[in-house]
């Protein structure tokens, strides 16, 4: 269960700013998981429910987008998805690449949260 | 920016009516992009740029646990010891601070963390315990992780080079169970080569598979047993370093 310690940072991040922004509680955190993360998605939202119990996202939904690994194929001159992570090989023409250009992410893309009126149309200074 | 109340379901719907009594609330979407990491990123940010000043080459060196990397790194400190190098290692452990007492018998500066349980080292650990060293007088710092391939994956430490370590008895596909640990390395390196031949192990198919999950990476082949591959092993950490500092 690596996870928990990843779960743990991320609710502390989410809701360092879900408190900067006025927020009474957060409702969803949108998670952006590249493949090569090495972050096991079922691991991670079994973590969310227990690091979220007892904070502003407690009873969260986390909304995990799955993000493939893109590499740049030096021969075919354009950037390729790979179907895993285990074989580097350009699908297309079998070369190896090197330069990866998506699927580390683990990210926070955003969150929803829940503001009081008065806080999210604040009155103008009289 | 994105409005997404409208994406709210019936469920979340029924959820924020009663959850928001007399005071009413308005739903909205806040943008982040953060990693999830960043505060051991920015740690990790700040000791790159200390350790850059000093002109202090760092190694972070990763394993599954008793891959080698204590018994490789006794060499390596006392070779660069007696070429005059000054170096130093904090080594990262459950319990126990028998692999900083191993160490020490180099004559290197060594601290132990025991990370009572903590399957990996973070930036702050570790710059908790470079305090009172005199970051500008040396010019190495090895940093031994926890044994572990999966969790020391996520967390930067500042150093210029991670370096994996795979002995000839974990099998030629360990790459391959472990990919993201082997593609966020910059270099291998195969320990205990020494007992290839008694583990019949296949040294060209670990290196395809290494090469597999991390293409065109470096690969060193080192025992710490007979001293084979460490002249070289040596040599690449001396021209990274010069690399860098020009000296
Ligand atoms: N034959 C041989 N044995 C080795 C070599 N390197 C390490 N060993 C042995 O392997 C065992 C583990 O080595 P360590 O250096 O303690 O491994 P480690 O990676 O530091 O282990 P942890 O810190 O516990 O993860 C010890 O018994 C070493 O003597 C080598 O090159 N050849
Ligand atoms: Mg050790
Ligand atoms: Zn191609």
């Amino acid at each position: 269960m690596h996870e928990l310690s990843i779960a743990a940072s991320l609710v502390e991040s989410a809701e360092q700013a879900a408190r900067r922004a006025g927020a009474q509680r957060v409702t969803q955190v949108f998670l952006r998981l590249g493949a090569l993360s090495g972050v096991a998605k079922d691991a991670l939202l079994f973590s969310y429910d227990i690091a979220t119990a007892g904070t502003l996202l407690a009873g969260s939904q986390l909304v995990i987008e799955d993000v493939p690994v893109i590499v740049h194929c030096d021969q075919c001159r354009c950037d390729v998805a790979l179907p895993g992570i285990q074989d580097f090989r350009c699908p297309v023409c079998g070369r190896l690449c090197v330069q990866i250009v998506a699927g580390r992410e683990l990210e926070i893309a955003g969150i929803e949260i829940e503001v009081a009126d008065e806080e999210a149309n604040p009155q103008p200074a009289t | 920016m994105t409005d997404l109340t409208d994406l709210i379901d019936l469920i979340d719907l029924i959820d924020l009516i009663d959850l928001t009594d007399e005071e009413s609330m308005t739903t909205r979407y806040l943008e982040i992009r953060q990693g999830v990491l960043s505060k051991n990123d920015q740690l990790a940010a700040g000791l790159r740029e200390r350790f850059t000043r000093a002109g202090l080459f760092v190694a972070n060196l990763v394993s599954s646990p008793g891959a080698g990397k204590t018994a490789l790194l006794e060499r390596v400190l006392a070779e660069m010891r007696a070429a005059g190098l000054q170096v130093a290692a904090v080594v990262g452990d459950l319990q126990t601070d028998n692999d900083a007492r191993r160490l020490a018998r180099s004559g290197a500066l060594v601290r132990q963390i025991t990370t009572d349980g903590m399957c990996h080292l973070e930036a702050d650990m570790l710059a908790g315990k470079l305090e009172g060293w005199d970051l500008d007088a040396l010019d190495f710092l090895f940093i031994e992780n926890v044994g572990n391939l999966v969790c020391p994956t996520w967390y930067d430490l500042g150093e210029d080079v991670r370096l994996v370590l795979l002995s000839v008895t974990e099998g030629e596909d360990k790459p391959l169970k472990y990919p993201v640990m082997f593609n966020s390395a910059d270099v291998a390196v195969i320990t205990k080569t020494d007992l290839a031949a008694a583990c019949e192990c296949d040294l060209d198919a670990m290196r395809a598979n290494i090469h597999s999950v991390r293409p065109g990476m470096r690969i060193f082949e080192t025992s710490a047993k007979t001293g084979a591959g460490l002249p070289e092993l040596i040599a690449f950490l001396l021209e990274q370093r010069r690399a860098k500092f020009g000296n």
